[in-house]
This record gives structure tokens, C-alpha cells and sequence, in this order.
């Protein structure tokens, strides 16, 4: 037996850095990209250039002809033309889905997509061949304007459908019966009451995950076993069975070290499934990995949503009435949960506010542009953006203090638990608690005097104070009520655990990491449950051969629904280790105490533990009669809620009115994610949550030219900030421990970035308020944020003399425009 | 993303590299510290046939002193001319629009010449060497020739460097003592400038005596903002002249609309941002 490492009673709560964290930085790891197999081709993807055209005539012979290519295919030579990509959540019975071919047929619909695939030796050689590819095409005028495609006589953008209505999703309380009918609230507050309408613009994001989507495909025999870059190996297996036909069990589906993703590999990409058809075809290794503008061209985008919402109260602040209608723009076709995306956030409009009334409506619309899907937080981000920024302007509309508004309305911790007006019972939470002691972080009071000496003084750098306070439901989800929204699967989770003969520990789990830390925190909770050391225990997962069983990582669901699972295989591997001790201690199995990995007889000093048990059911020369020689064990574990995270977040944001430059100088923010596993990895995922959240409110934008070309291609124009662009954060927490799980655990992974782009906003809007301004679209920009604080001070826009003959300087955009000029000049470029 | 397939020639001095361009012809590339040049192959913009790589020159790196000028070898880093003590003493207004110049490692590879022949307009160093009347020495075919800054940026993209010549040197009148700032405006750290605004002053007794502005992206190429220098000078070194004196920063400019700003934005930038820069290089509290 090998020495085991000393068990500690409380892991659980202790900082550890994260066991994965020297392999992934010394890069002693291996990504899809690293994979190398004998005989492996390489395939690149011939992408369309405009977003509405009819192809014409492709001519694949010139790149067939060139050194190193094996075959040029197209949607007919694969004889993919029937295949239609998995849409999984069909929202409404109606609901209007184009067949999404993983290439694309007679018609492409959005500019980036694949008309085409090379197949070559080498990279390089299918790089060069996938540019001597002749495709003709006959342009169509692109779709890319939602009201514009609701219209009557719009162009549409699949004429099959005779519409470019995807859906229309309703919810209304009064029908519901859970709650009154806005209509009446609404009637009340315009005769004795205040109803505030705004629209908001949910700009469209691209995930920009750190690691390009990748996958290989090796076909051995019958088997096909593809490594691929995705959050959804088990998702991603079954959806490959089913939509090409592949007996599910010959597929086996394995994501390595995946580096990010938050939601941009929640898919079943084209990308996968023609790797799949390519390697079967050809009877060889295949492997695409895309580059960089690849991914943010083609690779499903986030939010681009329109946002009008009405709020009705009362004269004192009490919100009588919530009515929001969405336009949610889908792209050219559904992915995987493309339509269910703003419906998440239709639940959390309400958000920690009693809410009497509530009417919801959501118009899903098709456009020429690139499919949009899951992007971190998913319809929650859009939904608290909404409603934070609401009771701003309900605040500033009755001259009500902001915070104050917030706690005339919220749910009161000894409500719990609390059921909505959108039917989700808030199992816990504490509001009061969070925003008490984010005030106190940020010495609230005094940043509201130094506003007011700037203010009084005219300073031309004001100072704003934004506010968001957030709940969220995560931790996807009990499945029956996935079965009520139409979600094509559950929302269960699988472990495992395996004891092995010298004690040591093996956890399977059916989530797929993909920059978590799950490694260390499933170590923590084991050696807690199981009372071994954190070093023995091991965490397998992302090989569907390994881990059989799993619906993977999103939503912010590992930890309260995985490692739920984890505790509850943990419990059965100790009921069976009790009855082997009991045989062994010669002693009742009622008076057998199990605690730090140690079985004891009652009010003796005799013990055994977890790790002799493991050895001696290894050599089963002695078990009890009808017990099997094995403590392993295996649970899968179904929620029975939703985890409701909650927080309270600050933001002190300095506008200097004469360039419109914000600069966010203080962020406190206190987040309640219940018992807590691993600080280390919640401030982790709550830094990372703020970058992305801030990111939304002032830099991050795909911007689409008239003719659907995206704009913002490279990471030189769409613009991810870095650690030099943001604030110091100070964190904060409050534990309000969620009743519906045995660990008190709720989600963390999309906290942070739910909650603080309407922070942000609201401290901009708040900074220069006093002008008359009321809203800054989102990115706000120092150029619009400038021609809000100029056109509010009626200043003229200046005629500017110049036309626009000449490219802007700066960004890879302008030497595209300048790359046949500049290949002429010798040393022009360096 | 991987480049297209080229001939690859690393010469060691000066006259092989003008040999070199010579023989490779109209489509070769020539290469410094590759910050521009190898995002343009990799993304596959540009194909040449040829890139000449002048790495492996070393009279091309480095800092003298020759006079009442240093001269900068044209594939010293960026990083090097920052750390360099003669630039630090004599071309503060360099050092300070060096500093801003991408990051560490963009620093670490991408050199001076190389931003100067790459003559984007959002690059940081062209209005820096404008504004101090640097003179470029150009090797070709023909031997060595000299042009001034104000000449040597002919439109986007483009300088006086002809196809068949390398940049060899960048001269640099001493501004020794004068006080510099470089205002540079841009939406994330490591993104081009929108507008920058590059300003050197000499101040005597309170008085700004001599004053030298150029502006970045306000146009195709780096402008020097004359009008706002003859509006300085004389001026007592105070808030609201140099205020009054920025007002002119857009004469003359021509500046685009791009997805950051359009060009009336621009035009305002550059007017408060010529104040602030002047302020700071006058040492005047704002």
C-alpha cells in the first residue's frame, strides 16, 4: 500500500490554487490542436464572403490540382445536402426553423459561411487550395435589420418559411395566475402613478474564447473517435448519432483541455459534423482547427437583442407592473439553443423584485448575419441589464434615491422562500445583507459628496455611481421543468467514484471542464466527503468512454448539479464501506460512526479506515455474505430547483464631458453564491465575469457594414479588453447557503458578468444625468458618450468639410483597404 | 493563420539588403520587427514574393550621438530606444510616444524604422518625428539620400521609401531641455491612437519660446500643427492661452470616420487633446 496523503477535516472553504493550473501554464497539456495522428489530414473551410447570395458555379478543379490536396468537396459530394444541424429546443409548437446544412447548398445566408471544404496533407497546403476555390455567386440584398426584416414585403432571408419570424414566446401573469394583468397595473399608475417606457439596445457579442475551435476525427474501423474543442462531449456524441445517423455507441467523443468558452462551445458546430463526414469519406484522420478570424466570423455570436420595457408604480416607488418585448435577432439559422436564449432571461426580469404584474413577449427574427446562441449568462444578462437600468430611471423619474427604489421593492430575506411572478421559488437569499456591505466597501456616501462637489463645481470630469443588484437562476436545471419549456433534454448530472486498491481515488463526472478549476474543487469536496487527502483523489472527465453519462458544463451548473452528484456517489461508496466495516470490526453496523475518512465502533477506541476497506475489498478474501467486492459507486442526480445566486454591485465611473472617456475607478462588488468551495476560484470567475460584463457596457461590439460584412473581424477591431482596461475589483461576499442542495452551493460562473454591465451603464448615465441624458447605447464609446453630453448641451454637431475619401488609420480593417496599394511598396509594411 | 509561400533572404549589411531587394523585384517585402508585416502575411492581406529580413543587420541597430542630433539605427526596438540615455536626454518626445506604443513585447520586437516605413497613420511615432524635424537617411541602389520628416510621409501607407531602398538611419535634432507630452487617445490600451497629439515646448522665463506639435490620424499622414505652434509662441506659458492656441489643432487636417470616431469627433479630440498635450509638456497644471 502506498503512503496516502493526511486527510484534513475542512477543505471545503480553503483557497487552493488549482491542481490543472501547472500543466495549463508550463503547457504540459495537450489541446485538440496538439492532437497528431499517423496519416492525419488537414481541412479548411471555403467560406462565403457575402451574407445573401445564390451560388452560382463552383469550380473546384484548380485547387484539386494543386500540390498536397487530397479532395475538394462540397454540401453534394458529402452528400450532406439533407443534413440539417441540431436545433434542440423547439420554443413553441409554431416555431419556424430553416434546415441549417453544414454547408451551405444553392444559397448562402450569412457571410462567413462554408460553401466548400479542402482536404490536404498539411495545413498549409489546405490553406493555399482553400483560396483556389471558384465560387460564383449572384447577390441578394441581405436582411440585417430586425424591424426592417418584420415588416410587410421585407426581403426574407429563407423564402421557404414565408417569414422571417422565428417565433413569438409569450408569458403573462394574469393568464399564468401568477400574478395581475399589466394592462390593469398600467391603467392604475397613468392615473395616480408614474409609467416609464425605454428601449434598450443589447448590442450582438462574440465569445472570443481564448482557444480556436478545433476538432479532430479518427475513423478506426466502424469506430469514429473525434477530439474536439467543446463544452458538450456527451451533448455533442449523441447529437453526432442523431443527425448523421451513426450508431451512437461506435462514437466516442472526447474534449482534452479545453481553453474557454463560455457558451461559444455550447454547439454542434458544422465544423464537427463535416470533420466527421470528411474522415469517413476518406477513411483517414481528419483535423480542422480555424484561425482566429474564422472563429469571430463564423463560430455563434451572443445577445442582439431590442429591449422596450414599461414599468408602472407608484408614486412612491412601488412597482406595480413590468412589461418587456424583445426583438431577438437569431442570424441566418438555429444552432443548438439558438431560439431558447432570450427565454432564459424571460424568468429573470423580474429579478429580486415582488412584481405583481408581469407580461413578457419575445419576437425571434431571422437576418443575414452569423448565428447567435449561447453567450455567458444567456437571456440573464440582457434581463437584469433591463431591469437595473429600469428602476434607475423609475429612481430618477421620481426623485427617489436608487438604492432606496431597489429596497422599497425587493424580496425581503425572511420572504424566503419567495415565488415570483415569472412561477421560480427563490429557495434563499439575503439582499439586504449583500447591499449593506457592498455600501460599505465603496463608502457609497462618500462617493455621492464628491459627486455633488464636482457637480456643483462644474468639473468637466463628472462622477457617476451605478448600481446593480442581481439574482439569477442557474445551475441548469431540474429537468421536468426543461420538459416545460420544450428543452430537447434533461438537466440530471453523473458521477462516479472509484476506490482503488491502494486508496486512492478516482471521480468521474459527466460536466467538461473547460477553465473552471473542477479538478480542485470535485478534489476538495471528495476528500471532505470521503475523508481522504486532496492529492489522492483524481477527476476524470471529457472522454465519453471514461465519463459514459454527463450533459457537461454551461449554465452554471457544474458545481450545484455535478458536484451534487459527486456528494451523492460519495454517500453510496460510504454505505458500502460501512457494512465491510462493520464485518471487520466485528460490530453492529448501527454502531459503525463514519467521520474524516475513518469508521468507528461506538464508544470504543476500534477503527478502520476508508482505505484499508478499499484493500481489503480489492482482495475480497473476507466480505460479508452477498456483498459484492467493490465500493465503487455511481448516482446521477436530478435538481429539483434552480441555484439563485444573488449580489449587489457597485460602480463609481468618472466621464470626462469634454472627450466623453469614462474611466471606471471603483467596482466593489458583494455576490452571494452560497457555501463557498474554493474562494480562490470564485474570485476567479467573479474577475472573469466582470472583465466580460464590463467589456459589453464599453468596448465589445460585431459590427455588421450595410452589405452584412462583419466589421469587426480581427481582435484588432473588436475589442477585448485586457487587464490595463479594467478597474482594481474589490470582492465581497455574503453565504446564504441555497436550501435545495446538500452543499449550500449555488452557481458562480456567470455572476459577474450579469451584473455588471448595467452597473457600469447605470454609473455613466448617473455621471451625466444632470445634462438631461438619460440612456448611452451600449459600447458606450467615448465618441458617444461625447455626442450624448453635446447634443444634450445643444451644441451643433460641426459640419465637418471632409469627405471620407481616405481609410481611418489604425485596426487590421484599413490595410485590408490599403493591401493592394501597400503590396507595391517595398518595405511598406513591416 | 499561415502565410503563403515566399523566398526568405537574411542579408548582414546595408548593400546586400539593396542587393537583395534588387534581385527579388517588385513584389518582395521587406522586413524589420514583423509587429506590422507578419499579421498582413498571416492574415494573408499581402503575398509577397520575397521578404527580406533585415534582422541580421547590426549597423542597423543602435543609438549615436553625431552633433546637434542622435541617430537612431532603424531596427532599434522600440525597447531600446526607451531604455536608451541619449534619447532620454535629448528626444523626450520620442521616448514618451515610445512608451505608448503597443505593449512589452510589441516592444521588445517592433522597431522604430519599421513603424516609420510602415506609415500607418494611427502609428505613435510619425507625428513624434514630424514634430522634431527628423531627417530619414535611405539606402538604395544609388547610395544614400536624406529626407526630411515633413517630405518623407508621401499618403496612407506610403513614404518616401522607394521600392528598391531600405531605411538605414533616423536623425533627430537635439530638443534638449525642452518639456514633451504625448496625448494619446484610444479606446483600449493596446488599440492604434484615434487621435494623438505630440508636443515638445522650450519655455523661458514663463514664456513658451519655441513649440513644436504634430498630430496622429488627423489625416493620411502625420500633421504638424502650425498654426497652433505660431499661436504659442510668445504666449505666456498658461492654462487659458494654450487653450485658446489648441483651437487651431484641426486646421488644416483632414481627418476620417472610422467605426471609433467619426472625423467632426476627431476634429474635437484633436483641439482639446493639443491642450492637454501643450499643458503637459509646458509643465502648466490643467
Amino acid at each position: 500500500m502506498t503512503a496516502t496523503a493526511e486527510p484534513t477535516a475542512a477543505e471545503f472553504g480553503k483557497a487552493r490554487k488549482r491542481k490543472e493550473d501547472a500543466r495549463l501554464i508550463t503547457g504540459r497539456t495537450r489541446y485538440t490542436d496538439n492532437m497528431s495522428l499517423p496519416g492525419m489530414l488537414h481541412m479548411a473551410v471555403v467560406r462565403s464572403p457575402l451574407a445573401a447570395a445564390t451560388i452560382t458555379a463552383i469550380n473546384t478543379e484548380p485547387a484539386k490540382k494543386l500540390p498536397g490536396v487530397l479532395g475538394v468537396y462540397t454540401a453534394a459530394d458529402l452528400d450532406a445536402e439533407g443534413i440539417g444541424l441540431p436545433c434542440a429546443w423547439p420554443i413553441t409548437p409554431d416555431m419556424k426553423s430553416p434546415q441549417a446544412p453544414p454547408l451551405a447548398t444553392s444559397t448562402v445566408h450569412f457571410a462567413g459561411e462554408g460553401v466548400a471544404v479542402v482536404v490536404a496533407r498539411d495545413a498549409a497546403s489546405a490553406e493555399d487550395a482553400s483560396e483556389a476555390v471558384e465560387v460564383d455567386y449572384d447577390e441578394l440584398d441581405p436582411v440585417l435589420d430586425m424591424e426592417a426584416a418584420l415588416a410587410d414585403g421585407a426581403t426574407l432571408v429563407h423564402p421557404d418559411l414565408e417569414t422571417n419570424r422565428n417565433a413569438l414566446w409569450v408569458f403573462d401573469s394574469g393568464e399564468a395566475g401568477s400574478g395581475s394583468s399589466f394592462d390593469e397595473a398600467r391603467s392604475a399608475a397613468e392615473s395616480d402613478g408614474v409609467v416609464v417606457k425605454r428601449r434598450f439596445r443589447q448590442q450582438r457579442l462574440i465569445p472570443a474564447f481564448m482557444e480556436p475551435r478545433s476538432c479532430v476525427v479518427d475513423p478506426t474501423g466502424e469506430q469514429l473517435t473525434m477530439w474536439s474543442a467543446t463544452q458538450v462531449p456527451h451533448i455533442l456524441k449523441t447529437m453526432a448519432a442523431l443527425t448523421l445517423g451513426l450508431p451512437e455507441h461506435k462514437i466516442r467523443v472526447i474534449a482534452p483541455d479545453v481553453g474557454g468558452g463560455f457558451g461559444g462551445k455550447l454547439q454542434v458546430t458544422p465544423e464537427e459534423v463535416l470533420a466527421l463526414l470528411v474522415a469517413r469519406k476518406l477513411n483517414k484522420p481528419v483535423k480542422w482547427t480555424e484561425t482566429r478570424s474564422e472563429s469571430l466570423l463564423s463560430a455563434h455570436h451572443g445577445r442582439d437583442q431590442i429591449q422596450d420595457i414599461t414599468v408602472a408604480a407608484k408614486k412612491d416607488g412601488t412597482v406595480t407592473g413590468l412589461k418587456v418585448e424583445l426583438l431577438a435577432d437569431m442570424g441566418a439559422y438555429l444552432r443548438l439553443v439558438t431560439p431558447g436564449i432570450p427565454i432564459l432571461g424571460a424568468f429573470m426580469y423580474p429579478a429580486i423584485y415582488k412584481i405583481p404584474a408581469y407580461h413578457f413577449a419575445c419576437t425571434n427574427v431571422f437576418t443575414n448575419k452569423t448565428p447567435t446562441d449561447a453567450y455567458r449568462g444567456a437571456g440573464r444578462p440582457e434581463a437584469t441589464f433591463a431591469i437595473e437600468r429600469m428602476m434607475d430611471e423609475l429612481a430618477a423619474e421620481l426623485g427617489v434615491e436608487p438604492l432606496e427604489i431597489r429596497e422599497r421593492n425587493w424580496i425581503k430575506h425572511e420572504e424566503f422562500p419567495y415565488t415570483t411572478v415569472a412561477t421560480l421559488t427563490y429557495d434563499s437569499g439575503n439582499y439586504e445583507a449583500a447591499t449593506a456591505k457592498a455600501r460599505e466597501l465603496f463608502d457609497y456616501d462618500g462617493l455621492r459628496a464628491e459627486q455633488r462637489r464636482r457637480r456643483e463645481s462644474g468639473d468637466p470630469v463628472q462622477l457617476g455611481i451605478g448600481i446593480s443588484t442581481f439574482t439569477e437562476m442557474c445551475g441548469l436545471a431540474p429537468s421536468r421543468v426543461l420538459g416545460s419549456l420544450s428543452y430537447g433534454a434533461g438537466g440530471w448530472e453523473h458521477a462516479s467514484i472509484r476506490m482503488l486498491p491502494t486508496g486512492k481515488v478516482e471521480v468521474v463526472t459527466g460536466v467538461s471542464p473547460h477553465g473552471q478549476g473542477h479538478e480542485t474543487a470535485w478534489s476538495q469536496i471528495v476528500a471532505d466527503q470521503l475523508g481522504v487527502g486532496f492529492d489522492d483523489v483524481e477527476v476524470l472527465h471529457g472522454d465519453t468512454q471514461i465519463s459514459h453519462k454527463g450533459l457537461d458544463t454551461y449554465g452554471s451548473r457544474s458545481l450545484a448539479v455535478g458536484g451534487i452528484a459527486v456528494v451523492k456517489a460519495v454517500d453510496k461508496v460510504i454505505e458500502k464501506a460501512r457494512k465491510i466495516a462493520a464485518h471487520m470490526l466485528e460490530a453492529s453496523e448501527d454502531d459503525i460512526e463514519f467521520e474524516h475518512g475513518k469508521f468507528s465502533v461506538k464508544g470504543t477506541d476500534q477503527g478502520t479506515t476508508i482505505q484499508d476497506i478499499a484493500l481489503a475489498v480489492f482482495a475480497a478474501h473476507d466480505l460479508p455474505d452477498g456483498v459484492e467486492p467493490s465500493l465503487d459507486s455511481d448516482a446521477t442526480y436530478d435538481p429539483e430547483n434552480f441555484s439563485y445566486p444573488h449580489g449587489t454591485h457597485l460602480c463609481a465611473a468618472e466621464v470626462d464631458t469634454e472627450t466623453g472617456w469614462v474611466k471606471i475607478r471603483d467596482y466593489v462588488c458583494v455576490d452571494d453564491v452560497g457555501t463557498v468551495v474554493n474562494p480562490l476560484i470564485v474570485d476567479g470567475q467573479v474577475h472573469g465575469g466582470l472583465a466580460q460584463g464590463i467589456a459589453q457596457a464599453l468596448f465589445e461590439e460585431a459590427v455588421y457594414d450595410e452589405g452584412g460584412t462583419l466589421t469587426t473581424g480581427t481582435l484588432a477591431d473588436y475589442l477585448v479588453p485586457s487587464a490595463a482596461d479594467l478597474p482594481h475589483f474589490t470582492t465581497g461576499r455574503t453565504e446564504t447557503p441555497a436550501t435545495s442542495n446538500p452543499l449550500g452551493v449555488k452557481g458562480v460562473g456567470e455572476a459577474g458578468t450579469i451584473a455588471s454591465t448595467p452597473a457600469v451603464v447605470n454609473a455613466i448615465v448617473d455621471a451625466v444625468r444632470h445634462e438631461g441624458i438619460n440612456d448611452i447605447e451600449m459600447p458606450c464609446s467615448p465618441q458617444r458618450v461625447w455626442r450624448a453630453v453635446h447634443a444634450a448641451r445643444g451644441e451643433a454637431k460641426s459640419t465637418s468639410q471632409h469627405t471620407t475619401e481616405t481609410a481611418a488609420g489604425g485596426g487590421l480593417g484599413s490595410m485590408d483597404a490599403q493591401s493592394a496599394d501597400n503590396a507595391d511598396t517595398a518595405g511598406g509594411a513591416r | 493563420m499561415i502565410p503563403s509561400a515566399f523566398e526568405y533572404v537574411a542579408p548582414t549589411t546595408v548593400e546586400e539588403a539593396v542587393q537583395a531587394l534588387a534581385e527579388a523585384g517588385e513584389d518582395a517585402k521587406v522586413l524589420g520587427g514583423g509587429q506590422s508585416l507578419v499579421p498582413v502575411l498571416r492574415l494573408r492581406l499581402a503575398a509577397p514574393t520575397a521578404i527580406i529580413d533585415l534582422s541580421r543587420i547590426s549597423e542597423l541597430r543602435g543609438v549615436r550621438e553625431d552633433g546637434d542630433a542622435i541617430v537612431i539605427g532603424a531596427m532599434t526596438t522600440h525597447h531600446d530606444v526607451l531604455n536608451d540615455p541619449l534619447v532620454a536626454q535629448h528626444a523626450e518626445l520620442l521616448a514618451a510616444a515610445t512608451r505608448t506604443v503597443g505593449d512589452p513585447q510589441i516592444r521588445h520586437r517592433g522597431t522604430f524604422g519599421g513603424a516609420l516605413v510602415h506609415a500607418d497613420p494611427a502609428g505613435d511615432l510619425l507625428a513624434p518625428a514630424v514634430a522634431m524635424d527628423a531627417e530619414m537617411v535611405i539606402a538604395g541602389p544609388d547610395g544614400r539620400r536624406t529626407v526630411p520628416a515633413s517630405e518623407f510621409f508621401t499618403t496612407l501607407f506610403t513614404t518616401a521609401v522607394g521600392a528598391d531602398e531600405v531605411l538605414v538611419e533616423i536623425r533627430v535634432p537635439k530638443k534638449t531641455g525642452w518639456g514633451a507630452h504625448y496625448e494619446k487617445f484610444n479606446r483600449v490600451a493596446q488599440a492604434w491612437s484615434i487621435v494623438a497629439v505630440a508636443a515638445t515646448v522650450r519655455t523661458e522665463g514663463g514664456s513658451i519660446a519655441e513649440a513644436r506639435v504634430a498630430l496622429t490620424n488627423m489625416g493620411a499622414t502625420p500633421i504638424r500643427a502650425t498654426a497652433v505652434e505660431e499661436a504659442l509662441v510668445g504666449q505666456q506659458a498658461g492654462a487659458e492661452s494654450i487653450r485658446a492656441a489648441a483651437q487651431h489643432a484641426a486646421e488644416g487636417t483632414s481627418p476620417m470616420s472610422d467605426g471609433n470616431a467619426d472625423a467632426d469627433y476627431r476634429e474635437h479630440l484633436a483641439r482639446v487633446l493639443t491642450g492637454r498635450a501643450v499643458a503637459t509638456a509646458a509643465g502648466v497644471g490643467g
